[in-house]
């Protein structure tokens, strides 16, 4: 099997979308769902979500973030060439219904799959808002596909420098407007933040947790999170996962278990030696 | 014990003499290596252990042995110096000899029955079956001949011992074989779970290397459940299923504190080192982190497997079990491989509790003492907890080896098949097949955590049944069946 990449495209700083030939993934993915991705022999096996697919075309497209020696190494594969294994689709579907008023927000990479996502809830006959989160002005992307695929789009940096500052006007915008069901992908923080709002307005809310994985089928429990108080497998059992009941704090914790050792790997593989200005 | 005594062929061979050792890495050595503990026999060496079978008319080894390998006829070609004739004797049944040779626990089933072993020490069975499947490795081997086509085809869901053994025997008969495996890896536990040094990884892929040159399709990264359902597979055109998926879902203590870092499931842990080859970090990409004073909660051959591994990556080595040391479920000589690599037992202790420093990485954890309870009808003792016996002690990695469970993704995708919801095993009939028409499973899946072996059996009586089954159903309407 070839997984070879048709289209690599650049996204933002570090972020970069690759379409993939996988004919028989093509055929089954369904948004929310997952891919492992091992990008060359003997390399880690790398979780990221499915942010777009073409059955007739027979592809599957993915968007990752340079931040590890992985996805750095991701980053210079070129259109062409052939990533070493591409598994999925893996995790369980979102639920796409007509649930009335939607809001959907997407955090950095993140956005990339929440834009699949909000096209179907809006093919479902939903009223789409679609809020876009960066850090700054030139970390922003695909906002106009956002807005093709909503019906109203807002964005929002850390910094301010574009769209609104910070993610808090939304307790604004809830005040303001009803809405009937709430997605949010993107950095644990700000699934956290974004819980936190809408839980007073009752407004059921659906986080797609990413924590750390291996297999990503079930077997080696590195992905385990705690929600309702229950142990359960992000793989498996999500990824997506009722936001009211997630235990964020744990989760942050779990995913910096190996730190030290993806911050060796990085510097082992010649990250310090160029430009700093993607550094996390 | 039984009527009809073995008649002794072998006039050099009479009982009470001493086998022949296996040379070891000594644990000195090998406790700071990765390579295989045992190195095997040369030809010297197997010869005379071959010379110590007394070619029994009616081999008992011959009925202990789970895939009914022809166990003194291919002991009879090591003596006569034609190896090449005893590894086909012994593919014949078996197509994973080099695995089988390494992890079969031979001393409770083949070995166990050698009548030698009344005496004194037993023919070394697996030894000899290691040493032919060895030299077949260097100096190559032939691939047998296979049944015309039947025009049929199966798929065969996992490629580990279950699986590998089912599509070998099924593609011998003539049957289209396609084998799913949902890692990016085959072999299944012998891959992702016998650690480097019991089991070489290179004779893993060796031995699917012939089960590939038999003809079956091995399909890497195919996650069944997910990329295709079993009823979209029996839509797909294949005309049977065996689902041999093992048992990967690790269980846990249910303990407070179980989600801190440095908590690892056996198989997370396994699967980095195994199958990541973590050992290797930073060369190889997926890392491990362990610290000084590993606990590994367990007692069973994955707990030996854990703990060895811990020792080989520098730390200090507690097994925490909760009953006593005659009731450790693992083989006696990983017990004895571990112990003599440094490995200290905790015996007839749980797990209370986890605790964990601020970064929420584990630091140490509460045990109770426990005590066996008087044997009930079955003979077999319970374990419980003695009141206010609690202690702590101080650990910077846990690892949990307390069992492993199916893998639902199958059970939970395929409507009105049968399964037990507490095991979370599929039931079927001693012949593998499952309510579903066409449908089989084995192995694992089937029976909870078992052996390798075990598995290969299932799969050969599965593969059996199939091609039964197959064969039933009479020519296919679409496609042509040029074999018979």
């Amino acid at each position: 099997m070839m997984y070879r990449i048709v289209a690599k495209k650049p996204l933002a700083h570090k972020e970069t979308l690759f379409e993939v030939e996988a004919p028989e993934i093509a055929a089954k993915a369904r948004p929310g769902q997952f891919l492992i991705v091992i990008p060359k022999e003997g390399g880690e096996r790398v979780p990221l979500t499915i942010c777009d697919y073409d059955a007739r075309k027979g592809t599957v497209s993915f968007a990752f973030h340079e931040v590890g020696k992985s996805t750095k190494e991701m980053g210079t594969f070129e259109e062409g060439e052939c990533l070493s294994n591409v598994t999925g689709p893996l995790g369980n579907p979102s639920e796409i219904k007509n649930f009335g008023r939607v809001l959907c927000v997407g955090g950095s990479i993140m956005i990339a799959p929440l834009l699949l996502q909000a096209k179907a809830l809006k093919d479902a006959g939903n009223h789409v808002t679609t809020v876009l989160g960066c850090r700054s002005k030139e970390f922003l992307f695909m906002e106009d596909e956002a807005k093709a695929r909503s019906d109203v789009v807002y964005v929002a940096s850390d910094d301010g420098t574009v769209g609104e500052k910070g993610i808090a006007f939304l307790n604004e915008l809830l005040r303001k407007e009803r809405f009937d069901h709430c997605v949010v992908m993107g950095p644990v923080v700000m699934m956290k933040t974004v819980s936190e709002i809408t839980k007073p307005f009752e407004i059921p809310t659906i986080v797609t947790l990413t924590p750390i994985m291996i297999d990503g089928m079930g077997m080696c429990g590195v992905c385990r999170v705690t929600v309702g108080g229950k142990m359960l497998f992000g793989c498996v059992d999500g990824p997506e996962f009722d936001g009211h009941q997630t235990n964020f704090d744990e989760l942050i914790k779990r995913q910096r278990t190996m730190l030290p050792e993806e911050r060796l790997s990085s510097i082992l593989y010649g990250a310090d030696g160029g430009c700093k200005c993607g550094r996390q | 014990m039984e009527g009809n005594e073995p008649e002794m062929k072998n006039p050099r061979a009479k009982g009470g003499d001493e086998d022949v050792e296996m040379p070891r890495q000594t644990p000195k050595e090998r406790v700071k290596n990765f390579s295989e503990v045992a190195l095997g026999y040369d030809e010297e060496m197997a010869i005379r252990e071959a010379k110590r079978c007394l070619q029994c008319k009616n081999p008992q080894c011959r009925k202990g042995c789970p895939v009914d390998v022809p166990i003194p006829e291919f002991i009879d070609c090591i003596l006569k110096g034609k190896y090449d004739e005893g590894i086909a004797v012994i593919k014949t049944k078996n197509s994973l000899p080099a695995v089988c040779g390494r992890v079969c626990p031979q001393e409770n089933q083949c070995q166990m029955r050698c009548v030698k072993g009344k005496k004194g020490d037993p023919v070394n069975i697996g030894r000899l079956e290691r040493f032919l499947a060895d030299w077949e490795r260097e100096h190559g081997g032939k691939i047998p001949e296979k049944a015309p086509p039947t025009g049929r085809k199966v798929a065969v869901i996992g490629a580990g011992p279950a699986g590998l053994t089912a599509a070998s025997d099924l593609v011998r008969l003539g049957h289209e074989v396609t084998l799913f495996e949902a890692l990016h890896v085959g072999g299944g536990v012998l891959s992702y779970g016998i650690p480097e040094f019991r089991l070489p990884k290179k004779i893993v892929q060796n031995e699917i290397g012939y089960v590939q040159k038999l003809g079956v399709d091995l399909r890497l990264g195919n996650l069944i459940g997910r990329i295709h359902t079993i009823p979209e597979l029996l839509e797909q055109g294949y005309d049977a299923i065996f689902i041999g998926s093992g048992a990967g879902l690790p269980q846990w203590t249910g303990c407070p504190g179980e989600n801190l870092g440095g908590i690892y499931s056996a198989n997370e842990f396994l699967i980095r080192v195994n199958l990541m080859k973590a050992y290797n970090f930073p060369e190889q990409d997926t890392p491990i982190r362990i610290g000084k004073h590993v606990v590994v909660i367990g007692g069973g051959n994955v707990a030996m497997d854990c703990a060895r591994i811990s020792m080989r990556l520098g730390a200090k080595v507690c097994l925490n079990y909760r009953r006593s040391r005659n009731e450790l479920p693992a083989r006696r000589e990983e017990i004895e491989n571990a112990e003599e690599e440094g490995l200290m037992c905790n015996f007839l202790n749980a797990p209370v509790e986890f605790f964990g420093d601020d970064k929420g990485w584990v630091r140490s954890m509460k045990c109770a003492n426990m005590e066996l309870t008087e044997p009930d009808a079955t003979g077999r003792q319970a374990c419980k907890v003695i009141p206010d016996s609690e202690f702590d002690m101080d650990t910077d990695t846990v690892i949990v080896a307390i069992g492993q469970t199916p893998n639902p993704i199958i059970q939970r995708t395929t409507e009105g098949l049968v399964t037990d919801p507490r095991r979370g095993i599929i039931i079927v009939d001693p012949e593998g097949r499952t309510n579903l028409k066409g449908v089989f499973a084995g192995g694992d899946v089937a029976t909870g955590a078992a052996t390798v072996i075990s598995a290969m059996g299932a799969g050969k009586r599965a593969a059996k049944a199939m091609h039964e089954y197959l064969m039933d159903e009479g020519p296919r309407g679409d496609s042509s069946s040029n074999g018979n």
